[in-house]
């Protein structure tokens, strides 16, 4: 066995570390080098991954652990989600939260979570890779000091996390207790010798699944918690929850039904089906009601889940494809609405959407960037999320869900809307305090690469689409 | 000049986007900078497009200076360009619109730096779908060309107070981006369906207008671009945003939009309604005659009730575009090339009727058809221009507005001499309400209190008049253009005789 395969994990394992280490011999004033050493831990592994991994197609452990192209795109857009991430949060962390090392140390084992979750091939270990990660995020979410928020929120993801890991673990077990296996590949071939009719068995364990990864990705029923968590959690968390943790949920349903349950694709592809349609639709229209800028983008990333979850049930190549690639787009773009949301909340500690009136008065270019990211959100051209939403959409029409599509189309409209009411207020409210906002050179850093990003990804998406294509043919040759 | 041609196309969408972006991060303190190159850019681009129209080969006919790029493999998406006889007349009425446009806005104050960038993604926009000849990108466009409205409305726009009547700009603005996004949802739910019914894997135009389409599927979706391509084009009873929209927008985008932007949706008709699903135009256009012809007599009526100088204009356009449709649903050359024709006219008479009515309210700061009176004795210059756009709405001889139309009405008349009838009667309609204002406001006795109004200033007499000398030369000369048209025309009605 190749054990080197394992070698970008047990590195980020030990960067992480190492920064909960050095946070023990670092003097409390030289605690801004964390991040720093995160980033460079992360460009490192991330170099090392692209360098030795690409076009491996391997397993360790007998299948448990899958190196593929699949897995090695997830990786590399986890760990450069990472140091986006990481940038992100620097001012928020100096200035409103304590114990820096914990946090950048927690985060490092969460993305490392993530990366395992790309690559298990089997459903225990990709329930452990979920627990890690569920497990990092429980700590973050909390990891505010003011108020009673953060804890109301740690305390909701506690609860309700436990009970969607019961649900997931119920589900698996259903499954070994019916066929026998727990890895992707076995399951595969049972169903595909006696698959027809589905056992109803078989069908609990299913949907018992479904349910629970529902639960982490916030599909409507299972999306309680997420306005809450939310509002509640660390505002760079926030963006994570919003980003990393679905990105990774995504992986691993894409893996799951592409190589396990394809056989019995008609049955579950009714189960995506609707609740695609309710995601959609609920998380577009509570959008609309909610003052608060972070349960509005919460309500919309519920939205975009929607969007999500139709690809996955018209699940092609093409659709696969068209996941990812909304992934990645939507990605980029809600880390850049998060990054304008924190240098506004950094410099005025407000988070209403009544207080970003008159923000192109105060920071042009903070309303520009938040402008192109809403654009970019509601599917707009010229950025993001126009051409992924419409390589996504094209995709599940292909797979004959046109009237999902034509839902999806209409949804789109409705957040536009309230995106542009977010709009109204910095372009044509008068600002009530006229101070310009304080941008560090991190954050407007971070602010200029994530909306460079947007542009580029909008305009010139051949080569990532490429590498998407090479993922996708690692899942569904 | 064989790489200028292949080139010349792409400089046309890039050169304004790329203006506009670049703009966004020059310091905006400088407003007469700003204004100055904003004109050069504008220049040039408006040289190109008249390079454009000189360069298409009227004998050749067909689409010419094809560029393509590849750009999505996996989606079938090529960035592909090129102009026919229908678009080549659109591209060079967007460059008079914008050029004059800029100069209608060199008053602006407020913002100018995010104005110029915003009205240079619009025209971006706008170019880049007359020039597109795969359907990614053209809905691409056609999204961006959409997107500035908001702002450019909702910031620099102006607000209707009438005491009872009160419409803030910012409800203009929504209006207007709902009911235009909401129209391309139709657009992209039928996009997306050519695409996948195709089953050639491809976006791109001159592919898929070799696939025969269904029956079935023509009929269920060409109302899907007919009402989705309408709501931007004004279609009844989808128009109402275009009065709001309109009237709530500063001048140089009420121009752009009312003469542009409303042509792109009718474009869209023709572009792809028509050309790739003719067999379901052909079963629908009885539909829309009669939604044109409403359009035609309820936009006239409606001006006619109005008391908002610029209300009038708006609902004036409206009127108009339902000739446009009229002429499309004839489905015959004499109609459907009148139709082009009326859309190249109205863009450059709605253009020239918006510009007047801003340089009127910049010195009155009323639109009150009411306050209004005697203002030719004041405004001269003024005066005598409204009067030429006015007599080109009614449709008088000499000018373009007669050509177009009279060509609209003789096609209707060959298979619907009803509605031919009450389209007739719209226009009269036109001409009562025109002579009405022009009357009222103009050649009536001066109110003392419009004693001391300038007359327009040299800039926007020299827009102003740009606009008119295109409305006599297409009026007094329409052969070129009608060749023009025609060699667009013939090749899409060929695909709609060849069903019978």
């Amino acid at each position: 066995m190749n054990y080197m395969l394992f070698s970008p994990e047990f590195t980020l394992a030990a960067v992480a570390f190492g920064v909960l280490g050095v946070d023990l011999i670092l003097p409390q004033d030289k605690k801004g080098y964390l991040p720093w050493v995160s980033v460079v831990g992360l460009i490192g592994v991330l170099v090392f991954s692209l360098w030795y991994m690409h076009g491996r197609d391997a397993n360790l452990y007998d299948g448990l652990f899958l190196v593929d192209n699949f897995s090695l795109f997830f990786k590399a857009f986890f760990l450069v989600l990472g140091v986006l991430v990481v940038l992100v949060s620097v001012d928020y962390v100096k200035k409103h939260l304590s114990h820096p090392g914990e946090y950048y140390g927690i985060l490092l084992f969460s993305i490392l979570a993530m990366m395992l979750m790309a690559s298990s091939g089997e459903l225990l270990t990709a329930y452990i890779s979920l627990e890690l990660l569920s497990f990092s995020l429980y700590v973050l979410v909390s990891y505010g000091r003011h108020g009673l928020k953060p804890s109301e929120a740690g305390i909701k993801y506690i609860l309700l996390g436990a009970f969607a890991s019961a649900l997931l673990l119920y589900g698996i077990s259903q499954v070994y207790g019916m066929l026998g296996t727990t890895r992707f590949d076995e399951i595969h071939a049972v169903l595909l010798l006696d698959g027809t009719p589905l056992n109803p068995s078989v069908l609990v364990g299913l949907v018992l699944i479904i349910a629970g990864l529902g639960f982490k990705v916030a599909a409507v029923p299972f999306h309680m918690w997420a306005p809450d968590v939310y509002e509640g959690a660390p505002t760079p968390v926030t963006a994570y929850l919003a980003v990393g943790s679905k990105a990774a949920a995504f992986a691993l349903i894409l893996r799951l039904f592409s190589q396990a349950f394809m056989p019995v694709f008609d049955d579950w592809q009714i189960i995506l089906m609707i609740i695609a349609a309710l995601t959609m639709t609920v998380g577009n229209l509570v959008a609309l009601a909610q003052q608060n800028i972070k349960r509005m983008l919460a309500y919309s990333s519920v939205g975009q889940v929607g969007y999500l979850l139709m690809g996955v049930a018209a699940l092609s190549p093409l659709a696969s494809n068209g996941v990812i690639f909304h992934l990645v787009g939507y990605g980029i773009t809600n880390l850049a609405v998060f990054m304008c949301v924190i240098i506004f909340y950094n410099s005025t500690d407000k988070e209403e959407i009544s207080d970003f009136a008159g923000l192109a008065d105060r920071s042009p270019l903070v309303a520009m960037a938040m402008t192109v990211s809403l654009f970019s959100l509601a599917g707009l051209p010229f950025f993001a999320g126009f051409t992924t939403k419409f390589y996504l959409f094209t995709a599940a029409a292909d797979g004959g869900l046109l009237w999902l599509v034509g839902l999806a189309i209409t949804n789109s409209l409705i957040s536009l809307y309230y995106y542009m009411m977010v709009m109204k207020q910095m372009y044509m409210e008068p600002a009530i305090d006229n101070t310009p906002l304080k941008i560090s050179l991190v954050s407007g850093g971070a602010l200029c690469v994530l909306i460079s990003g947007v542009i580029v990804v909008g305009v010139y998406p051949g080569p990532l689409v490429g590498a998407i294509e090479s993922a996708t043919r690692a899942l569904l040759p | 000049m064989d790489t200028f041609d292949s080139y010349v196309l792409m400089a046309l969408v890039a050169l304004p986007f790329g203006w506009g972006v670049l703009l966004a991060f020059l310091p905006s303190k400088r407003l007469q900078h700003i204004k100055l190159t904003s004109l050069a850019v504008a220049v040039v681009v408006t040289a190109l497009t008249a390079y454009v129209f000189l360069a298409y080969n009227t004998a050749e006919a067909g689409y010419q200076l094809i560029r393509e790029i590849q750009w999505l493999d996996s989606l079938g998406v090529t960035f592909s360009l090129g102009v026919d006889g229908i678009s080549v007349p659109m591209i060079l009425l967007t460059g008079i619109v914008m050029f004059t446009g800029v100069l209608m806005s060199w008053k602006i104050e407020y913002r100018v730096k995010e104005f110029f960038v915003l009205f240079f993604l619009l025209v971006a926009g706008v170019f880049g779908v007359f020039v597109s000849l795969d359907l990614f990108f053209f809905f691409f466009f056609y999204e961006l060309a959409v997107m500035p409205m908001y702002l450019l409305i909702g910031v620099w726009g102006s607000s209707s107070d009438f005491g009872s009547f009160l419409r803030p700009k910012e409800y203009g603005a929504m209006k207007l981006m709902l009911y235009l996004v909401a129209g391309s949802i139709l657009v992209w739910v039928a996009l997306i369906a050519v695409f996948v019914e195709g089953g050639i894997g491809t976006f791109s135009l001159l592919e898929l207008e070799n696939v025969t389409f269904s029956e079935n599927f023509q009929r269920i979706f060409f109302p899907l671009f007919m009402i989705g391509f309408g709501i931007l084009a004004g279609l009844w009873p989808f128009h109402s945003w275009s009065p709001d929209g309109h009237v709530a927008a500063p001048t140089s985008v009420s121009m752009l939009h009312a003469g542009v932007l409303m042509k792109l949706g009718a474009y869209g008709i023709i572009r792809i309604g028509i050309d790739l699903l003719p067999q379901g135009a052909e079963d629908w256009m009885p539909v829309l005659i009669i939604l044109g012809t409403i359009n035609v007599v309820y936009g006239a009526v409606s001006a006619m009730g109005q008391r908002d100088l610029k209300y009038v204009i708006g609902y004036s356009s409206v009127s108009h575009m339902g000739y446009v449709f009229m002429g499309f649903a004839t489905l015959n050359s004499l109609g459907v090339s009148g139709a082009v024709l009326q859309m190249f006219s109205h863009g450059i008479m709605t253009a020239l009727l918006f510009a007047l009515v801003g340089v009127i309210y910049e010195r009155t700061h009323v639109r009150d058809i009411g306050v209004l009176e005697g203002l030719t004795k004041r405004m001269g210059l003024t005066a005598a221009f409204f009067a030429v756009a006015g007599l080109t709405s009614l449709g008088l001889p000499g000018f373009s507005g007669f050509v177009a139309e009279l060509m609209v009405f003789i096609g209707v008349f060959k298979d619907y001499p009803a509605l031919g009838m009450l389209g007739i009667i719209g226009a009269a309609i036109t001409a009562v309400y025109i002579l009405r204002l022009l009357a009222k406001v103009f050649f009536g006795p001066l109110d003392p209190r419009w004693e001391h109004l300038p007359d327009a200033t040299r800039l926007q007499g020299l827009s102003m008049g740009i606009l008119v000398v295109f409305l006599l030369v297409v009026g007094l000369y329409p052969k070129p253009w009608m060749d023009l048209i025609d060699s667009g025309v013939a090749p899409i009605l060929a695909r709609v005789v060849s069903l019978q």
